[in-house]
């Protein structure tokens, strides 16, 4: 029971972890990329393609990132290239790819999907308890620790990360220190767009294996909750990732044992959650300022 | 081949003007191309998308009826917004807009009077603009991303509202359908004129923006929101407050999407149901930006997105394709108002061959 439940949150968890790791490496860079929901559900309905069309899942996951990336470039050009309002522009991809997802996905509604394969671990799988869940998981769950230790390293342990956080903290000076800006917030746009869609390959594969419009269900907005939660920190993301994952695991089979609240009420419990928690986090307005990436949001255009 | 900005002296009066024409044009020819690739004639389908819904009586009315609630929450999104306070959850503050103003009919359906649709409104504008009170509150007090925090009101308002019409609210009477008891005709927003449906909502929609567009251009508030938008420091200098300014205009423009929500329900509905909204408060938001923040502008606008859903609507029947379609037509055209209005503040030039070429010869 316990096991079933605990699997359970690792796979409302994953997609969370994902997509608000993506995010986190594009904020560090100094850009606010609000459209995570709307690359998330492009990725979702690419990856559901991707795997239906050619009959092979891990294709799927593949298209999901692609498409993920490849939208976020929309967001990119515009915000990097055009220096259009960042928040604006975030919106707009969101809602865009709510309706693009519509519209790709229409012909899709209702088919069944294939669920990714667990890749087993010989030996290991075979502990108890732990083995099933940590060794016998699908690889969206296994990428998503990946890129928590990777991130972590790459963003406090190598150079490259480095001259991503100068940027992130004072374009200005990291442009007179002739590190490229726009090209880093470029490829920083990209790597978020590129894990909220793997974030959303993984709902219509590993969540819910199928397509749903409007499937990620506002697991975007989360996602960039989870940034501000985490205060920019790798780990914390993954700390905060499981605390909403649990919270929505536990509504659901709240729900289930009928425990006398209305469903509604349970349902809206991850987004009040989000709320308490952006409460709880930003209350303290000394640590905010300090964790913050101090160009975040700002436009940047380069004196010649 | 690259592309290079260079700030204008001074923001250029032409284009602003330009360009959400050009947004629009340009978003037509990628409507045309759109269709091209779904496999319909360009032609017939942007006529019986964007011309087709013009020539009826009737949908003429549904347009004023759906740009009703589009220009009246954009109006008061485009105050926010120039105050620099980002609230994206009038779709939540219209659906509680739309059950405190439902209070009085579902709750005393016995009480006849005049009374009753004045107070209606007025509860629908308050209850609005109480919960758009709620961002306003954490972001003052706890310095809460107002982004987030109206957002994920939204789910919560609709699964409350989702609860009252499969509970408590319920119409004993109605087959078990979740929906509340129809409004008595006391309680309903009349029709405006005889020939059809339209009523008072795009006449609430005209006088805001009217109203409001005198506070921008002839009222010390309407240089307050705009000083503090463009610089927080500078109006502190000036002696505004911008916690009070995150209190009026959240306020603001949760009473208007309020007020929309309670006009939609009375007005084109009749009663509560689990879904009464369209995304108006999310469309609205591109209804904002199309009338370039301006309340008059989001007059034009909200009539041009009212269109593209019944273009939807109609291309469905005529031309066979998904209603989804206005979804995007409506985040396109909301990209590309946000890169011409670039164009405003910036010159922009592209540059052929490589940068370093240009940079040796100068």
């Amino acid at each position: 029971m316990i096991e079933a439940i605990l699997l359970t949150i690792i796979t409302a968890a994953t997609p969370l972890v994902i997509a608000a790791m993506g995010e986190l490496v594009t904020e560090r860079a100094g850009v606010l990329n609000l459209g995570v929901e709307g690359m998330m559900i492009i990725g979702a309905v690419c990856a559901f393609a991707g795997s239906y069309l050619t009959g092979v899942p891990l294709f799927g996951v593949l298209a999901g990132i692609l498409g993920g990336a490849l939208f976020s470039l929309l967001f990119g050009f515009l915000t990097l290239t055009l220096v259009t309002n960042q928040v604006a522009t975030g919106l707009a991809l969101t809602l865009l790819g709510l309706g693009l997802s519509g519209q790709l996905g229409e012909s899709f509604v209702g088919i069944p999907g294939v669920k990714l394969a667990p890749i087993v671990f010989p030996v290991l799988s075979e502990i108890p308890f732990v083995g099933p869940l940590l060794f016998r998981q699908d690889i969206t769950f296994y990428l998503s620790i990946a890129l928590v230790i990777g991130v972590n390293w790459f963003l406090f342990r190598s150079r490259t990360g480095l001259k991503l956080r100068a940027i992130g903290d004072n374009h200005g000076s990291a442009h007179a220190l002739g590190i490229s800006v726009i090209r880093t917030r470029y490829l920083a746009v990209m790597f978020g767009g590129a894990c909220a869609g793997l974030a959303g390959a993984q709902l219509s594969l590993v969540y819910t294996p199928q397509w749903v419009e409007n499937m990620s269900a506002g697991r975007g907005w989360i996602a960039l909750a989870l940034v501000v939660f985490a205060s920019w920190r790798p780990w914390r993301v993954l700390a905060g990732g499981y605390i909403f994952g649990a919270v929505g695991i536990l509504q659901l089979h709240a729900q289930a044992f009928g425990i006398g609240v209305p469903s509604q009420f349970l349902s809206m419990l991850p987004y009040a959650v989000t709320i308490v928690v952006l409460i709880i986090i930003s209350h303290n307005r000394r640590t905010t300022l300090i964790n913050t990436p101090a160009c975040l949001g700002k436009p940047f255009v380069p004196d010649r | 081949m690259r592309i290079e900005l260079q700030r204008r002296p001074a923001s250029s009066g032409l284009f602003s003007l330009v360009s959400p024409l050009l947004a629009l044009a340009l978003t037509l020819i990628f409507g045309a191309i759109m269709f091209q690739m779904l496999g319909k004639d360009p032609g017939h389908a942007l006529y019986s998308f964007f011309v087709e819904p013009l020539l009826e009586v009737w949908s003429l009315h549904e347009l004023a009826i759906k740009a009703g609630p589009l220009i009246l929450i954009a109006v008061g999104l485009s105050v926010c917004y120039r105050s620099n306070n980002w609230n994206i959850g009038a779709e939540g503050q219209f659906t509680i807009g739309a059950i405190t103003g439902s209070i009085l009919p579902i709750l005393v359906p016995q009480w006849h009077s005049v009374m009753v649709l004045p107070l209606m409104l007025l509860m629908g504008a308050a209850g609005g603009a109480l919960f758009a009170a709620i961002p306003a509150l954490l972001k003052t007090r706890f310095n809460t991303n107002e982004i987030l925090v109206s957002l994920m009101l939204v789910y919560i308002a609709q699964l409350f509202l989702d609860w009252l019409v499969r509970g408590p609210w319920r119409d004993p009477k109605g087959f078990n359908f979740p929906q509340s008891i129809s409004f008595a005709p006391e309680a309903v927003l009349p029709p405006l004129l005889d020939s059809g449906r339209a009523h008072a909502s795009i006449l609430f929609a005209l006088l805001a923006a009217v109203l409001v567009w005198f506070m921008m251009r002839f009222m010390l508030k309407g240089f307050e929101v705009t000083v503090l938008g463009r610089s927080e420091r500078a109006g502190r200098f000036a002696g505004f407050s911008a916690r009070r300014m995150v209190w009026f205009s959240m306020m603001l423009s949760g009473a208007f999407a309020g007020l929309a929500g309670i006009s939609e329900v009375s007005g084109s509905i009749g009663h509560l149901q689990p879904s009464i909204s369209p995304g108006y408060g999310f469309t609205a938001i591109i209804v904002a930006f199309l009338g370039r923040l301006n309340p008059v502008g989001a007059i034009a606008s909200g009539f041009v997105l009212a269109l593209t859903y019944l273009g939807g609507e109609a291309a469905q029947l005529s031309i066979g394709v998904s209603d989804k379609v206005t979804r995007v037509f409506q985040g396109l055209l909301l990209f590309f108002v946000l890169s011409c209005d670039t164009l405003i503040l910036y010159r922009v030039r592209i540059i052929f061959g490589s940068g370093r070429a240009r940079e040796a010869k100068s």
